[in-house]
């Protein structure tokens, strides 16, 4: 442990997360005293809950930006996991070698391509390389795909990564020195006296002149103490994981792929199911199973050898939220359900900003004043 | 080492099944588990992890530890101690990661 | 590729055909429920009476009259209208909107998957051994003594050569028993319970006094005293292999001090059971640890009923009480079935219950006694250094001593990180070791550590299985988003 706890911290990171821990990593060049604060090991903890996937295709439909910053993020990510692995040892298992979503059937390739279209043409896309694959193609990409997948949209720009080692990877740096990473210190209340924010947890009052509010879902409740209004959906997703098999799959899928120890992810649902995180149902196991043996026949015989369900961390349009408070100046807010795909820009980009003490300007679009438009 | 006790005094006598295991041919008893009858063939390791590549071998002989696992009749990783003999049964040591049959 | 026609369903599903369960249908089937039960053995007798109605060893001397006491068991079972399935694996149990339960399950024989509604569940999944992590205990050549007993029963297979027994608690000396009346020579007993617990045992010996074990036990103890050398106060063990071959060779141990090194065939290790809570966590009932028995039992009351309703806990799968005990449990979880499922009132079932709870109360006389006599030594269930704690993933003591004093919260924060808890035995050989180790090395109790988080499948099943199962228009449109 780094600062006593007594003392006033430079920053405190409300959440020890992807998103959380991401920041934490990238203010420490610039910021002397850093706290991570985090729940226990029982809390909605959706950073355990992810696909682990560096995905570029699939964002910022509705928003530009958000596809734009994403881009970002995928060109920072080389450099971000040498950091890492130079720094812990730890090789996060970044594969940055392409991606396909795969397509069933005329009335899926249609819609995705008119999807797609749409996407890449809105003015605040930065244009980036993607194709509409036939099967033959795809299937020279993913020995033994299914004939069901009659196309797919492909771009070089999407990979993968090992979201567990990257985790720990973050908590292996705070443990070498300058962060002290607090478990089991949940933030009831937040409050700025004089300046320094004075944060209420079980374990006692933690200070700080700024604070990052980066707790996933815990960020709506939070927020609004330091007069964000930021609106979130939990939206439930459920994943099957198989079981290790020899290296098959290269180009990952968006919801099929193998990850660098040889066990398969398969996913993935969105479902309106409040808080449940800790259940997983029949039929969407099995549509997912359905779906993703259609993708790759020869899974059928592989074994399942757990299944999970856990809440994206979701504002209401889902899009990010970055934004500092106009009341509380120096208190953030970071939200996000690409953890993963942004964690790079988090610690590279976002970071420094919040050290300098001021968002830049790209980052506007992501404010919550986007959702106070229909109150006016 | 593990050997057969020898039949009771009026117990049945019991029907020979022959098995291959990587090939070589095993002669095993009706009712034997795979696990059992390669135990009483002496082979205690029945694969390598598909971690490290070490052998491992039958642990808990109830369906919980998954050590014992062994392609049967060209299906990977089943569990030999849950898995009952039957002649002309093909079982082969499971050497790492399995396969997928594409 | 689901069934055709309405589901299978039944009043009352057992899962588990050891004593509690077979008690449990048994009982159920005479009160008139519908009831189903279902096995993944391919006989009925769970482990301690396994085999029962196929065992090469007739020499009814030689396994012992406890063993043999299953037939009276299985013979009233097979005569009830029970339907019973066998060579099954259950592995989900989901509650649906109407408060029936929907219960998948694999049959081995054939891969395929099934589905089964059931009004009232009844786990009598029992007990498993517990972890016995020592250096070199995933060596081939080191079985449990439950695997040994497996071997035996189910097909007269016994060691020879230098065979060594370790740990401690009633099954290690059964086992020793068993052999000693089947001619099996066996080297040595390497007991791991620390030669003090008597004292603290002693408080409980007015139960076990008046216990229907205290004969038996004695004169068990006596016979392989007096033919088995016993080594006392053994500190630790390792097995070690031989040089270049990855197996058993060898085995060091300690004991008042010394230590010695011997050339050894077999090593048979137990230091107790502790209840399998797989199911029992996944469908969602409360757990709590238990400060006497070191591990987590499902919070159930007098009959064997969860925090959730129709669900009930039969046998060891509630706390470990012994197989006899296991019976008169199952019985009492039948009746409360019963009387839940509004087949007989409440009057009748306390009427029903009078005898199996004295019963019952007689059965578990004693056991306080040997559950502290025989309590784990504290270092054999917390390792260090290089021992392996998760068998299926290879990881190790000191990574997950070291991940703790990192500052990781709990079991499903180390999961994530090492990846311990992730294999195929979903936790059963790593959970409880896992949570000790993080309670040694943040100075917490097991209690607040807490355990995995377990979901279905409770058991690996294969992606085809699972896609075999009935889907819904909303589980297709969760998960096939493309839209025109």
């Amino acid at each position: 442990m780094a600062t006593p706890t007594h003392s006033i911290h430079d920053v405190a990171v409300i959440g020890g997360g992807l998103v959380g821990s991401a920041i934490a990593y990238g203010l420490r060049d610039r910021v002397q005293k850093i706290a991570v604060l985090d729940e226990g090991d029982v809390a909605l903890r959706a950073s355990r809950g992810n696909f682990g996937l560096i995905w570029l295709q699939s964002k910022g439909y509705g928003m530009g930006e958000y596809s734009r910053w994403t881009f970002h993020s995928v060109r920072q990510w080389p450099r971000f996991a040498a950091q890492l692995q130079d720094e812990t040892g730890i090789d996060v298992a970044l594969e940055q070698k392409g991606g396909l979503t795969p397509l069933m059937g005329d009335y899926e390739t249609e819609a995705r391509l008119a999807w797609m279209q749409r996407l890449t043409a809105q003015p605040a896309v930065e244009p980036y390389e993607w194709k509409l694959l036939d099967h033959r193609q795809a299937a020279d990409l993913v020995p033994g795909l299914g004939k069901d997948v009659t196309a797919a949209i492909w771009t070089p720009h999407d990979g993968i990564v090992n979201p567990l080692k990257l985790l720990r990877a973050l908590h292996t740096t705070f443990h070498r020195g300058g962060v002290s990473y607090l478990p089991h210190h949940g933030v009831e209340k937040i409050e700025q006296i004089a300046g320094v924010f004075h944060l209420t947890t079980p374990q006692g009052t933690i200070r700080a002149q700024k604070i990052v509010l980066a707790a996933g879902l815990r960020n709506q409740a939070l927020s609004e103490q330091v007069n964000l209004l930021l609106p979130m959906a939990p939206q439930r997703g459920q994943i099957i994981v198989l079981e290790r098999t020899r290296r098959l799959l290269e180009t990952p899928m968006i919801t099929l792929r193998q990850n660098d120890e040889g066990s398969w992810l398969v996913g993935d649902s969105q479902e309106d199911a409040g808080y449940a995180d800790h259940v997983v149902t029949l039929p969407v196991l099995a549509t997912l199973a359905d779906r993703a043996v259609r993708t790759l026949p020869a899974l059928k015989e592989v074994r399942a050898v757990r299944a999970w369900s856990a809440l994206r961390v979701k504002a209401r349009d889902g899009f990010p939220v970055y934004e500092q408070s106009a009341t509380h100046p120096g208190a953030f807010v970071a939200t996000c359900h690409s953890g993963v795909t942004l964690a790079a820009t988090h610690a590279l980009t976002l970071a420094p900003m919040i050290a300098a003490g001021a968002l830049s300007a790209e980052l506007a679009p992501f404010s919550t004043r986007r959702f106070h438009v229909q109150t006016t | 080492m593990f050997r057969r006790l020898d039949a009771s005094d009026g117990a049945p006598a019991p029907r020979t099944v022959r098995i291959t295991v990587d090939g070589a041919a095993l002669d095993c008893r009706d009712g034997d588990s795979v696990a059992a009858a390669l135990f009483a063939a002496g082979i205690t390791a029945c694969r390598d992890t598909a971690v490290s590549g070490v052998k491992r071998g039958p642990f808990c002989m109830m369906g919980v530890c998954y050590d014992c696992l062994v392609g049967i009749d060209g299906r990977a990783n089943q569990q030999a101690c849950m898995t009952k003999v039957r002649e002309g049964m093909a079982v082969q040591r499971q050497i790492g990661a399995r396969e997928v049959p594409i | 590729m689901s069934s055709p026609g309405p589901m299978p369903n039944c009043d009352l599903l057992v899962i588990g055909a050891g004593p509690a369960g077979l008690a449990a249908a048994t009982c159920a089937a005479e009160l008139g429920l519908d009831t189903v039960l279902i096995d993944e053995q391919p006989a009925p007798g769970g482990q301690i009476y396994r085999a029962i109605g196929s065992t090469p060893v007739q020499d009814r001397a030689i396994l012992g009259a406890d063993y043999w006491h299953g037939l009276d068991l299985l013979e009233p079972f097979r005569r009830c209208s029970t339907r019973y399935i066998a060579g099954a694996m259950v592995w989900a149990v989901n509650r649906l909107e109407d408060g029936k339960f929907e219960v998948a399950y694999t049959t081995t024989a054939d891969h395929q998957a099934h589905l089964l509604l059931a009004r009232h569940v009844t786990l009598a999944t029992g007990a498993q051994e517990r972890p016995f992590p020592i250096p070199g205990w995933t060596l081939p050549g080191v079985i449990t003594a439950g695997a040994a007993q497996i071997l035996l029963k189910t097909s007269g297979v016994v060691p020879e050569g230098t065979t060594v027994l370790a740990g401690g608690g009633p099954l290690l000396y059964l086992l020793a028993w068993q052999y000693l009346n089947a001619g099996v020579k066996i080297h040595s007993i390497l007991q791991t319970t620390p030669p003090g617990q008597w004292r603290h045992a002693l408080p409980h010996a007015w139960g076990f006094l008046r216990s229907p074990y205290l004969g038996k036990g004695m004169k068990l103890l006596s016979a392989v005293r007096a033919a088995v050398p016993i080594v006392t106060g053994v500190t630790a063990i390792e097995a070690l292999p031989g040089p270049g071959t990855g197996q058993l060779a060898e085995l060091r141990y300690s004991a008042g001090g010394k230590t010695r090194t011997l050339a050894v065939d077999q090593l048979l290790l137990h230091q107790g059971v502790v209840p399998n809570t797989n199911l029992s966590r996944a469908i969602g009932a409360d757990h709590a640890w238990s400060d006497r028995q070191d591990c987590w039992e499902p919070a159930v009351d007098a009959f064997g009923a969860t925090s959730l309703p129709q669900l009930t806990i039969a046998g060891d799968g509630a706390g470990i009480v012994g197989a006899v005990a296991a019976e008169h449990r199952g019985r009492l979880a039948a009746l409360h079935a019963a009387a839940s499922l509004g087949h007989i009132d409440s009057k009748a079932r306390d009427r029903a219950a009078a005898p199996h709870r004295a019963a019952l109360a007689r059965a578990a006389r004693g056991r306080e006694f040997f559950e502290t006599l025989y309590r784990a030594a504290p270092a054999l269930r917390r390792p260090v250094g290089d021992t392996i704690v998760c068998r299926c993933e290879e990881v190790t003591a000191e990574q997950v001593r070291q991940a703790a004093r990192m500052g990781c919260q709990g079991p499903n924060q180390m999961k994530a990180f090492l990846r311990c808890g992730m294999g195929p035995c979903q936790g059963r050989f790593c959970g409880l070791t896992v949570t000790e180790l993080i309670a040694d090395e943040q100075g917490r109790h097991p209690r607040d550590v807490g355990y995995y988080r377990i979901r279905f499948p409770i058991k690996p099943v294969t992606l085809g299985e699972i896609a075999t199962l009935p889907q819904t228009d909303e589980s297709r449109s969760a998960v096939v988003r493309f839209k025109k």
